[in-house]
């Protein structure tokens, strides 16, 4: 089923939720290479594009996965969490869904207010409209520094969140990570314990 | 060595000054000789990018000569050095990139050459100018476009104008952001020997 049910994620979640995670892991690699200081210049451009590229896919992959959390049941936290669990989580899920709009739509600000005025050529393909945003020294500096420390606390959360998600795999054995890798089926539940036979996908 | 966009062909042109309205008063002859390229010309380029606008800057430094032949013009000749070095944008991020290995490579190639091979008359004022230019290690056939602007006895001016294309001469980074054609606009001045 393409919706969210109670017990466990519709493949629109779950086909959103690794493209966006691998666009994360994907840009925060590329974002590291690409500002090295040694870098050949030629590639270092040909790398930003690219981040600009796949960042801009993020954004709006980003912007789906929040209409559809929006729009669709929640299925329920697995019963063994703790309130404190459950809170935990909801929260470290609302600030991952935030961040991997912001983080993108910041990177929107820096190419928007550089001084460099690089067009966003999305793939080589489409032209992507700068923000109306002013250009100075000073905004590309801001934007950029939040662009950073944004993707920091992104790839921290990722950590946090997938820690969590193999915590619950390996150790719980219960159906956290099996739900989202659309491997759960429904006489699964009760038998969380057991090794999923679903193929991955 | 190498260079890049040349610019420089100018001189050569003079010659059809003698029959420009600008020149009747000197001679063909008063015309021809020999002229320094001198440091108050400009040496503009400008590359499209997507979506208008684009970057624009100039050559700092430069030199050339052109010697021209008050009998046929054809027999003129242009030559013309220009450092890449030298390049101003008004963006120091982009005068480095421009300097560095992906365009210019000023530290391999710190000199960008024109020699003209031919030199066409194609109106009153105006004339072509084709001759070989040497850039980033590579040498191509490039046309130019001059026209007489001002003249005296001791002085001439050309506006040359051409588009060169810098994926021959391997500065195709930013393609196809920024246009594969650089545009140049250059007011060459020349000090009479």
């Amino acid at each position: 089923m393409l919706r969210n049910r109670q017990d466990t994620f519709g493949w629109g979640a779950i086909v959103l939720h690794w493209a966006i995670a691998l666009l994360i892991v994907g840009l925060i690699a590329l974002g590291y290479v690409m500002t090295r200081p040694d870098i050949d210049p030629e590639l270092q451009f040909s790398l930003y594009q690219w981040h600009k590229s796949f960042g801009m896919t993020a954004l709006a992959l980003a912007f789906i996965r929040l209409i559809w959390w929006l729009s669709n049941i929640h299925p329920a936290p697995v019963a063994s969490l703790s309130a404190l669990e459950r809170r935990a989580s909801s929260v470290t899920h609302a600030l991952l869904l935030a961040l991997t709009i912001a983080v993108p739509l910041v990177g929107w600000a820096i190419a928007s207010t550089s001084t460099l005025n690089i067009p966003t050529l999305f793939f080589n393909r489409v032209l992507i409209p700068h923000l109306p945003m002013e250009k100075s020294e000073a905004a590309e500096t801001f934007w950029s520094d939040a662009h950073a420390w944004l993707a920091y606390g992104l790839a921290g959360l990722v950590v946090l969140h997938a820690g969590a998600a193999l915590l619950h795999h390996f150790w719980h054995r219960d159906v956290v990570l099996r739900r989202m890798l659309g491997i759960f089926r429904r006489d699964a539940a009760s038998n969380a314990h057991q090794q999923p036979e679903g193929t991955d996908r | 060595m190498k260079q890049f966009y040349g610019p420089c062909l100018a001189a050569c042109v003079l010659v059809l000054a003698a029959t420009s309205a600008e020149a009747r008063a000197p001679s063909l002859d008063d015309a021809a000789g020999r002229y320094d390229i001198d440091g108050s010309s400009q040496i503009n380029f400008s590359v499209a990018q997507t979506g208008g606008g684009g970057i624009s800057g100039k050559f700092g430094k430069f030199s050339g000569t052109f010697q021209l032949d008050g009998k046929d013009i054809r027999k003129s000749v242009v030559e013309f050095s220009l450092f890449p070095d030298t390049v101003q944008t008004g963006e120091p991020r982009i005068e480095k990139f421009l300097r560095s290995s992906a365009i210019f490579d000023t530290a391999n190639h710190p000199e960008i050459v024109f020699r003209s091979t031919k030199i066409t008359q194609t109106g009153e004022d105006t004339a072509e100018i084709e001759g070989k230019l040497t850039a980033k290690g590579t040498t191509r056939t490039e046309h130019f476009s001059a026209k007489l602007t001002k003249w005296n006895r001791r002085t001439i001016s050309f506006q040359i104008e051409g588009g060169i294309y810098r994926d021959h001469y391997n500065m195709s980074a930013g393609l196809p952001i920024y246009s594969n054609i650089v545009q140049f606009d250059m007011t060459v001045n020349g000090q009479k020997h």
